[in-house]
């Protein structure tokens, strides 16, 4: 009993999960300045890797760990490129 | 099919509260995100997924490795100190880069530049 309504949460958290990545991907979307689409970018990242540990816990594999800690280093150095671009208009100088 | 029933159910039931309590953070900071009105508002709301829900679905993840496995998967603290030194940094980046952007444009209710760095200051560099 306790398994299926803990089950059920976890699945109920990766639908809220997919909901905050489809926000954040209307705010990419339809923000009005370059710096609304990467801190909506940034977001997407977040939930991305919060939605891949929880599918990791779904099916029981530590994989799905090690792939969160890649999105989340290359969330962090897209951002910090994007940023660098959006101040000087050039990448690396 | 299901690796959460091999635990014992009051753990399953103590990870299924933290994930969903981290979810439902992230999910709301994502709303958040959608709803504020100007960028320097909105870049405060994702924080509340990358802080707190991002520890709750953390530390979720660690109870279940280690009722699973019987040891606690470090890489998962991994990503808790990474994100958690990375995200202030992009986001200072980012508002500096929008700061920056607004004020090149004369955009009304921006802040002015400081006044230009004296020799004593370390600074300087700007070029």
């Amino acid at each position: 009993m306790t398994s299926t309504l803990s089950i059920a949460a976890v699945i109920a958290a990766k639908f809220l999960l997919l909901l905050g990545m489809g926000m954040a991907l209307v705010r990419m979307v339809r923000g009005p300045r370059a710096q609304d689409r990467v801190l909506a970018l940034d977001a997407l990242y977040i939930d991305g890797m919060l939605l891949l540990l929880t599918i990791g816990i779904r099916t029981g594999s530590i994989l799905y760990v090690e792939a969160g800690l890649i999105i989340a280093l290359l969330g962090f150095a897209s951002t910090a490129a994007f940023a660098k671009f959006l101040l000087r208009g050039e990448v690396i100088e | 099919m299901n690796a959460l029933a091999s635990v014992p159910s009051w753990v399953a039931l103590v990870i299924g509260v933290l994930v969903f309590a981290g979810a439902l953070l992230a999910c709301i900071g994502s709303a958040g995100l959608l709803r504020l009105t100007t960028f320097y508002r909105r870049a405060h709301a994702p924080t509340l997924g990358t802080t707190l829900g991002m520890y709750l679905v953390l530390a979720g993840t660690i109870v279940f490795f280690w009722a699973g496995e019987g040891r606690p998967a470090l890489h998962v603290i991994l990503i808790g100190v990474c994100v958690s030194i990375t995200t202030p940094i992009s986001l200072m980046l980012l508002a500096r880069a929008a700061l920056e952007r607004d004020r090149r444009e004369g955009a009304a209710g921006v802040p002015a530049a400081e006044p230009p760095a004296t020799a004593t200051d370390e600074g300087g560099s700007r070029h």
